[in-house]
């Protein structure tokens, strides 16, 4: 078999990710360093299976570019504008703390300031890619520290943009020297400046205009599997264009995130390319474990080993301080400044972007590159640090649990928002729960968002869907739908994922009921039931009875016939209907007798009823004659 | 070991019951007591339709019953007077016949908005908690019970987590002693 076939090459990645990954989860080492370490397992320096591993990194960035993509469609504006004291402060602060302490430390290594500045910056942002996992992974990104961390990540990822437009103002060395002129590369400085921003206001403007309502007329075709592809293609797209003009995909990509974070297909577009993200971030990190150049640290080990430590160092107290002065308790402190230590994936880009606009000589790029993937390597080491130094550093009531917060989570869960989940929606909305609404056609989505309401495009029998569109935080799942198998499927999906899930489905009939009550739902009610009821219960008063004894006689027919559903569950299967229709009509009799007997109680004036007087006044009587 | 042989009947009745600082204090102080049948009107008819033949065979299964509720009106929420109206029906709670209720304890477990001295002839409130409640008093003497004065905890909305913890206390240990009745 030729070593250079795609499915050999494939093979080679998922049995490394395979075999490694796993281990390294059980060591509680985390994925990230399981596919660190497989990459360099099958890379030059170690079976080498893997011949090229910078094509390898070029294709595999397409991880970074999907996973910033899904940042951004995490991030609607209206989030984003809530975290903007985080993020500006804590982020700017960092960025700015580091990117100065880096670039003095490089001049003190004397290195020209330009240079120096360069790198410094670029060294000052981290890797989105392993500390978003490694937090998840560690179910810290919800906490105080993790909130803390996402700041500061998604500040880097927006400095990524004037830095790209700033550096070729910092070129050392000229034009011409530049290896392989490409875009905007090609164009003066300011007028690359002026290129990045016109590219992001391209694709702001694009993604509003043309996107969505691209998404809603493939979504009203019902094929599922189209729509995952123009989701792929569209971040595809993204990419190639932003890398035509010389600009990072990913940042192109988290743009295009942005401006559809609040669209209504974003639950639906982020589980959809979820699993890509995934995979292909896995092999971005297995390829970064190969391009760690081994060759060049052994030729020159203390130096690598010292800008490593350097960073590290520098990176983690400037954080710790940037984040003790924003008032994080030093615990949290901790937390946020080991996991941001080291550099990112963006460095990638960016020394090579300045390497190649002459910022910085390309020898040092390299040894950048390289201390960069080493730190990244580390990181996951560094965040289980993180864990035990507060406990061993501080007192013990600093050591308590963050706290969860709650951000956006909804309450309740509704799949379906016709006439049925419409009602069941208002009445809790207005009563103050958050709802998160699901429902398959995109047209009732449209109008839905059209009257300001939250509703997401998305098919609820699907685990990953219910899950972005927040299961694990709700309380309750109401299926609202009036697809009685589609009903039965979500309620199957959510119990199996979600047990914590309190379930209230919509039934049809009779037999949909014990459907659902055989799943296991918490609650049901008949779709026609209480509509019925109630006209039953204004036609009695039509026939003349008073308006609170047609309320009573409908209230008992309720009741009755809600007992006699619970009690024929026993004889229902759904192998067997003749048996529980015979059931059914040998109880028939008895049952419509006792509710007779309990009208004729309760709400004529036949019997012993207390409102009704007649036996009370017949033993008055009685008593009166016999002198008593 | 005392023997705690009779069963208690807490009829409880509070519309607003997430709101009640002081009738939850006194439900969470007897509910899971053995012998004990906490049963919340609201919660089980929130459709105000009593189910009058479940209702007297629950009587039946108890000794002592203990209208647990908060004063209002110088009375009980709607629920609990709609229930006294159709479950205690003539010919069976009360009437020549209606012997079904006869020697059961009756008490009401009552939370009031006033202080004590409010319940005073010169206070606002005139009459005493004992002349207010002669409604119920005679309701359980009709029926045959046995009727004990009611415990109140006075002046509910302004009762410290202390002294509604001490009501509890004592409500709790009224119950137990209600069980140990002959």
């Amino acid at each position: 078999m030729r070593q250079d076939s795609f499915l050999f090459q494939a093979f080679v990645f998922l049995a490394a990710a395979i075999i490694a990954v796993p281990i390294a989860k059980r060591l509680g080492l985390g994925s990230v360093l399981g596919y660190l370490l497989a990459g360099v397992l099958i890379g030059p320096f170690g079976l080498r299976f893997l011949a090229d591993p910078d094509a390898l990194m070029h294709a595999s960035e397409f991880g970074v570019v999907i996973m910033l993509f899904l940042i951004g469609l995490e991030l609607n504006p209206a989030l984003l504008w809530r975290m903007r004291s985080a993020i500006v402060g804590l982020g700017g602060a960092q960025v700015l703390a580091c990117g100065g302490a880096l670039a003095l430390a490089g001049v003190a290594a004397g290195l020209d300031w330009r240079i120096a500045v360069a790198a410094g910056f670029t060294l000052s942002l981290s890797s989105t890619a392993i500390v978003m996992q490694s937090l998840r992974e560690r179910g810290l990104a919800a906490t105080d520290a993790g909130r803390g961390a996402f700041s500061v990540l998604l500040f880097q990822d927006i400095a990524v943009i004037p830095m790209l437009a700033l550096f070729p103002l910092l070129a050392t060395a000229p034009v011409a020297a530049r290896t392989h002129p490409a875009g905007v590369a090609m164009l003066p400085a300011w007028e690359q400046t002026l290129a990045v921003f016109a590219a992001v206001a391209g694709v702001v403007i694009a993604g509003r205009v043309l996107v969505r309502p691209l998404f809603r007329y493939i979504a009203r075709t019902n094929l599922h599997e189209v729509f995952t592809a123009t989701a792929l293609a569209l971040v595809v797209g993204v990419a190639l264009l932003m890398q035509s003009v010389g600009l990072s995909p990913a940042l192109g990509a988290f743009v295009a995130g942005v401006v559809l974070a609040d669209s209504e297909y974003r639950h639906e577009i982020e589980s959809d390319i979820e699993p890509f993200r995934a995979l292909l971030l896995g092999l971005f990190f297995i390829s970064v474990g190969a391009g760690v150049d081994f060759r060049l640290i052994l030729a020159q080990p203390v130096l690598i080993f010292a800008i490593v430590a350097g960073l590290i160092v520098i990176k983690a107290a400037a954080i710790f301080g940037v984040a003790r002065l924003f008032g994080r308790g030093p615990a949290d402190a901790v937390r946020i400044a080991l996991a941001l230590a080291q550099g990112g994936e963006f460095a990638f880009v960016l020394f090579n972007f300045a390497a190649q606009g002459g910022v910085i000589p390309s020898e040092t790029a390299a040894l950048l590159v390289a201390a960069v993937a080493i730190s990244m390597a580390v990181t996951p080491l560094l965040m289980i640090a993180a864990e035990r130094l507060p406990g061993l550093l501080l007192r013990s009531e600093e050591r308590a649990t963050p706290e969860r917060i709650e951000l956006e989570t909804p309450d309740v869960l509704i799949a379906g928002y016709g006439r049925f989940g419409q009602i069941v929606s208002r009445l809790v909305a207005i009563n103050g729960f958050r709802t998160s609404i699901l429902d398959y056609n995109a047209d009732q989505v449209e109008l839905v968002r059209g009257f300001g309401n939250k509703a997401n495009y998305g098919d609820a029998s699907r685990m990953d869907l219910l899950r972005v569109a927040g299961a694990e935080d709700a309380k309750v799942l109401v299926v609202a739908i009036d697809d009685q198998a589609k009903a039965l499927e979500i309620v199957e999906t959510a119990r199996q994922h979600f047990p914590h899930l309190k379930i209230l489905a919509r039934a049809y009939d009779r037999r949909h009921v014990y459907e659902l009550m055989n799943r296991a739902v918490d609650d049901w009610e008949r779709e026609t039931f209480e509509g019925g009821l109630r006209l039953g219960a204004k036609t009695l008063r039509a026939l003349g009875f008073r308006a609170h004894q047609a309320e009573r006689a409908a209230g008992l027919f309720r009741r009755h016939d809600e007992r006699q559903l619970a009690e024929m569950y026993p004889h229902w299967s759904s192998d067997n209907t003749d048996a529980y229709r015979l059931a059914t009509v040998a109880r028939q009799a008895m049952i419509e007798d006792a509710l007779k007997r309990d009208l004729a109680q309760h709400v004529h004036r036949t019997a012993d009823d207390a409102w009704d007087t007649e036996s009370l006044d017949a033993e008055n009587a009685r008593r009166v004659q016999g002198g008593g | 070991m005392e023997r705690l042989n009779r069963k208690v009947l807490i009829l409880f009745a509070h519309p607003a019951f997430h709101r009640s600082r002081a009738n939850r204090a006194l439900a969470e102080a007897v509910r899971d007591l053995d012998g004990v049948t906490f049963h919340d009107l609201y919660e089980v008819y929130p459709d105000m339709l009593i189910d009058v033949a479940y209702e007297q065979d629950l009587l039946l299964q108890h000794d002592a019953i203990v209208a647990q509720h908060p004063f209002y009106w110088y009375s009980a929420p709607a629920l609990m007077k709609e229930w006294l109206d159709l479950v205690l029906t003539h010919g069976w709670a009360y009437g020549q016949h209606g012997r079904a209720l006869e020697g059961k304890l009756w008490m009401n477990a009552l939370t009031a908005g006033g202080r004590h001295e409010s319940y005073e002839d010169a206070g606002y409130n005139r009459f005493s908690i004992e002349e207010l409640t002669r409604p119920f008093e005679a309701t359980a003497n009709l029926c045959r019970m046995h009727w004990r004065p009611p415990f109140v905890v006075h002046a509910s909305h302004l009762q410290t987590d202390d002294a509604l913890a001490d009501a509890a206390r004592r409500y709790r240990a009224l119950v137990l002693g209600l069980m140990r009745e002959e």
